[in-house]
């Protein structure tokens, strides 16, 4: 039975339903009779006035219900709320303005979905447009297109943080490195759409909304804000199986509410599934960042100060949880390195783009894309190896836990041994000698090292550091990363498992019966685990939810805290029975067994029964039953302070890539020969599902170095729509990719975990422009924006050629 | 040239997984869609709508086809099989074992889709090498997996499929 224990590769319990076609995603429930179908007109226009809607025509057709518009958005919601003082009025559907293209301007309800969408081509709708902005630094210019006019200006959020003293080590500095960068807008499209079922009682004014969201988190408390409901009158069930998030699907909460307002309109239920040209065009992405980064340097390639001003564009709303792309990595902004002194400016800017949410490696691909890449720009400066830069700089072992200057406490790790280990895989040395060999031959190879940080377990707090500490003083404060879970057994001696940690595939279901299994002392496969989330049934708090790998820190926890309660229970039951001190006892194969005496046992169904069945003979003081509820926080997870610190993770984990590539010299294409990383992500719960989130967050990494943005030209037109445009990574294009771990068990976490599955995601894009850089070095080519698609390396590799011939013709 | 005016619904005769279904439809029913709404069969997922994810791949007369590029009147008198039909006298199909031995799915979504395509493949694959696999894997799309363990799965059911000829000879896939 040991071999599914906490730590065994146990196969997944989720795989049976999910290979025979009996999953229960969104789009296959039909809880209630008589449900109708929702589709959504939208803008054509990145920017303009609606001067009238007109719908007479769509009311009038085959099927169809009704259509709303802005109007009654506006009459039946207010605003969403968010973490920002800048009064932007975002609402569910355009209000008197579009400011994106595929805003939602109208929805229209009919029998099913195919008449509803017939009648969305019969709604007339009078725009006036209006000039549009869709680059960041166009945006911030004083005469730039205003999107919002009661903001005054294009920025939503703009704050600046010192710590140390920047100002020294920069004066003091032999070296003064720096560069801008540019990181794209792209997505992570689940493969599932976003889908809404959503049906109002008129009688006690009650919503209840399925949906494939994987909060609530603090999104259910803007959802019933904007709503003007009770929370408790809002009732948010999530199916126990949801096609993929990977942070995108939190974007779906404006839908939540607007079909709630549909079905509180229309007075049926209605459900709605986004087509993937919505997907594309209107649901949710990470930002696109433009970052000036400088790096104060000494001559031996330490670095002492960094300067960092970072611009997000969060499109043309910000829409909770932004601004905080800007800011979860904001403990960990130096990333693996001590340096002592940081300086940073945060600016948040509207666009007429799509806006912006959750998104695997939420803000570490923004952050470590520059600050790696100036790693290796200060070694080709100083003319050192990179590697050897990074190694002065790393976080030393024995400085655990280690404090960043912004206030991240990081727990453990040995990055020096793991980042080693990574150069050995690679053959480092080895694979210079061949590079210098390919590079006579005409051949352009390259190495790109990345270290980076991977915080876990997000803090409540530190999304608090978008307000000043005089605003923050105003309000509660907020910290905290709580999560609950449920353990019970009925009378027959059946373990049932409630979580709330909405998982989208990483399969909680079967480490949470790992952990019960352990704990308990029962065959894991016979545990069963509830994941359909109820905001009014599921042990859930404001953290609840899956983001931020916070399940292996923080939501295992919860299910460990709940079945050690259980496990107490039944002890104290046993130790009155056996007349044994409770701490004599052990609990293994479905028995309590005397430890010193293993023959004095009482099975598990017993002890059970007891609960159950004979209340009247349990000990003195006991409740009857088994159904305890357990909620874990880290203690670590406090508020920000006076001076800005905050510790915004649980935990941090740490990856070390090292990835050789070959550029094609006729055609720009990157083939990646090899790709090593080393993980330390503390102790592993699950082998077989570790595995799968490293390749999974390592191929999204790589969709966003290679191939994937989500494009918009000059005027603020979307150039991609459809999977023929927006590039995911296939099969054929993964390369040859070696894992290997270590664990250096936190010392914070009950089980040792930390979380995992977003590391490469965020190291992938600043590792594989780095190697790209390196290739290229030869040429002058300077690697400062991706994805690095054919089209872009070729014209780059063109123009270096040009100005090489060019320099040698015109004599200086 | 078939003509339909708008509204008109059209009897549709087709056997899935080896059952015959009479249903009427609107001649414009996407077959995705038909299966999903009027057969029941929700096993066969909707990713795209534009054939390049690959989810809703469904075998029609034995080859692998987007069921969301094709109307449902298109398959009348067809013989279609699912994701659901995979499994043969409660024994999970050789596919979907290796699937969940080598982690080939995590949110699941996209697999029925990519089960389908491997049955098509497999059976005139009998030995494929691991770059036929990925060019056979170019069609679907997976965000969580990063492919390799799918890749896995194929190549073990693959070899399973070998050995169990070799161990009896009939063919017989274990």
């Amino acid at each position: 039975m040991k071999q599914n224990r906490i730590g065994q590769p146990m196969a997944r319990v989720e795989d049976a339903r999910l290979t025979s076609g009996q999953g229960t995603f969104i789009e296959d429930l039909n809880p209630l009779p008589n449900i109708h179908h929702a589709a959504i007109l939208r803008s054509p226009y990145p920017h303009a006035r609606i001067k009238a809607i007109r719908t007479e025509k769509a009311e009038r057709m085959p099927g169809v219900k009704g259509v709303v518009t802005g109007e009654d958005i506006a009459r039946m919601t207010v605003p969403f709320p968010v973490g920002v003082t800048a009064p932007v009025k975002y609402y569910s559907l355009a209000v008197e303005k579009v400011r994106f293209v595929g805003e939602p301007v109208a929805v229209v309800v009919a029998k099913n979905r195919y008449l509803a969408e017939d009648a969305l081509e019969a709604i007339e709708v009078d725009y006036e447009p209006l000039p549009a902005v869709v680059d960041i630094e166009k945006a911030l210019e004083q005469d730039a297109p205003l999107l919002h006019d009661e903001v005054g200006s294009n920025i939503a959020n703009h704050r600046f943080f010192d710590y140390g003293d920047v100002d020294r080590a920069f004066a003091e500095a032999d070296h003064v490195i720096k560069h801008k960068f540019r990181f794209p807008k792209y997505s992570a499209t689940p493969v599932e759409t976003y889908g809404v079922i959503a049906q109002y009682e008129s009688s006690g004014n009650h919503l209840t909304i399925w949906s494939n969201f994987h909060g609530p988190f603090t999104l259910q408390s803007v959802m019933a804000a904007a709503l003007q409901m009770p929370s408790n009158h809002l009732r948010i069930i999530i199916p126990k199986d949801v096609g993929g998030s990977y942070g995108i699907k939190s974007g779906v909460f404006p839908y939540m509410v607007l079909m709630g307002v549909v079905s509180k309109k229309l007075g049926l239920p209605v459900k709605w599934i986004e087509d993937r040209q919505e997907h594309l065009t209107a649901s949710s992405s990470g930002t696109d960042r433009v970052t000036w980064i400088e790096a104060a340097v000494k001559l031996d390639g330490t670095v002492t100060g960094l300067k960092m001003k970072m611009a997000d564009s969060v499109g043309g709303y910000i829409r909770a949880p932004e601004p905080a792309c800007l800011y979860r990595t904001h403990s960990n902004s130096t990333g693996a390195y001590r340096i002592p002194n940081l300086h940073m400016e945060t600016i948040a800017v509207m666009t007429n783009k799509s806006p912006t949410g959750l998104i695997r490696g939420y803000g570490g691909q923004q952050l470590y894309f520059p600050l790696e890449r100036i790693m290796h720009m200060i070694a080709e400066q100083l003319g050192m190896d990179p590697a050897d830069v990074i190694r002065r700089n790393l976080i030393q072992t024995e400085e655990f836990p280690y404090t960043t200057p912004s206030g991240g406490v990081y727990d453990s790790g040995d990055y020096t041994a793991a980042f080693e280990k990574a150069l050995e895989m690679a053959n480092y040395r080895e694979f210079r000698e061949r590079q210098a060999k390919a590079r006579e031959e005409g051949k352009y190879l390259g190495i790109g090292l990345a270290c980076i940080v991977e915080p876990s377990g997000s803090n409540m707090g530190y999304i608090t550091i978008a307000l000043t500490p005089e605003q923050r003083a105003k309000s509660l404060p907020k910290s905290g990363s709580a999560e609950g879970a449920t353990v019970s057994i009925d009378p027959m001696g059946g373990i049932a498992v409630r979580i709330s940690t909405t998982p989208t595939g990483q399969g909680h279901e079967t480490v949470a019966a790992q952990i019960v299994g352990e704990v308990l002392g029962v065959d894991p496969q016979s545990v069963r685990v509830i994941a359909e989330m109820d905001t009014l049934t599921s042990p859930w708090s404001v953290a609840s939810g899956s983001y931020s790998s916070r399940f292996a820190s923080i939501g295992s926890s919860a299910v460990y805290k709940a079945a050690e309660k259980v496990r107490d229970k039944l002890l104290n039951i046993a130790a009155e029975q056996l007349k044994q001190p409770p701490a004599a006892l052990d609990i293994e194969n479905g028995k309590v067994i005397v430890r010193d005496d293993p023959q004095q046992q009482l099975s598990l169904k017993r002890l059970i029964g007891s609960a159950h069945w004979n209340p009247q003979g349990l000990p003195s003081g006991m409740e009857p039953g088994i159904h305890e509820t357990a909620f874990y926080s880290m203690d670590n997870a406090l508020p920000p302070d006076e001076n800005d610190h905050v510790n915004g993770s649980a935990t941090y984990g740490f990856v070390a890539d090292a990835v050789t590539v070959e550029i094609d010299a006729d055609t720009g294409e990157v083939k990646i020969l090899d790709y090593f990383t080393v993980h330390d992500a503390g102790k592993l719960l699950n082998p077989l599902i570790v595995e799968g989130q490293i390749m999974g967050g390592l191929v999204h990494g790589l969709g966003g170095a290679l191939y994937e943005e989500l494009a918009y030209d000059s005027n603020g037109h979307f150039l991609t729509g459809s999977f023929m445009d927006y590039l995911c990574p296939t099969a054929t294009e993964i390369p040859d990719v070696t894992i290997k771990h270590f664990e250096t068990a936190s010392p914070l976490t009950p089980l040792g975990a930390k979380g995992l599955g977003e590391g490469n995601t965020m190291s992938a894009p600043a590792v594989i422009a780095n190697a790209v850089a390196d290739a290229l070095s030869p040429l002058g080519i300077t690697i400062d924006s991706l994805p690095l698609t054919p089209s872009r390396i070729w014209s780059m590799m063109q123009d270096a050629h040009k100005s090489t011939k060019q320099s040698k013709e015109v004599p200086i | 040239m078939i003509k339909m005016s708008a509204g008109e619904r059209v009897e549709i005769s087709l056997k899935i997984n080896g059952k015959v279904y009479e249903e009427r439809t609107e001649p414009r029913k996407l077959l995705s869609d038909f299966l999903r709404e009027e057969c029941g069969l929700s096993g066969t997922h909707v990713g795209c709508e534009h054939g390049v994810c690959g989810a809703c791949t469904v075998l029609v007369d034995g080859a692998a086809v987007r069921s969301c590029l094709m109307f449902a009147i298109q398959a009348e008198g067809a013989d279609i099989q699912t994701v659901e039909g995979l499994a043969k006298d409660g024994q999970p199909h050789s596919l979907q074992k290796a699937f969940s031995e080598c982690h080939a799915l995590q949110c699941g979504f996209c697999t029925p889709g990519i089960l389908m395509s491997a049955v098509d493949f497999l059976d005139s694959h009998a030995d494929p090498t691991t770059d036929e696999i990925k060019e056979m894997l170019s069609g679907h799309l997976c965000r969580c997996t990063g492919y390799k363990g799918i890749i896995d799965a194929i190549e073990q059911a693959a070899f399973r499929r070998k050995e169990g000829e070799n161990v009896n000879g009939s063919g017989d896939t274990i």
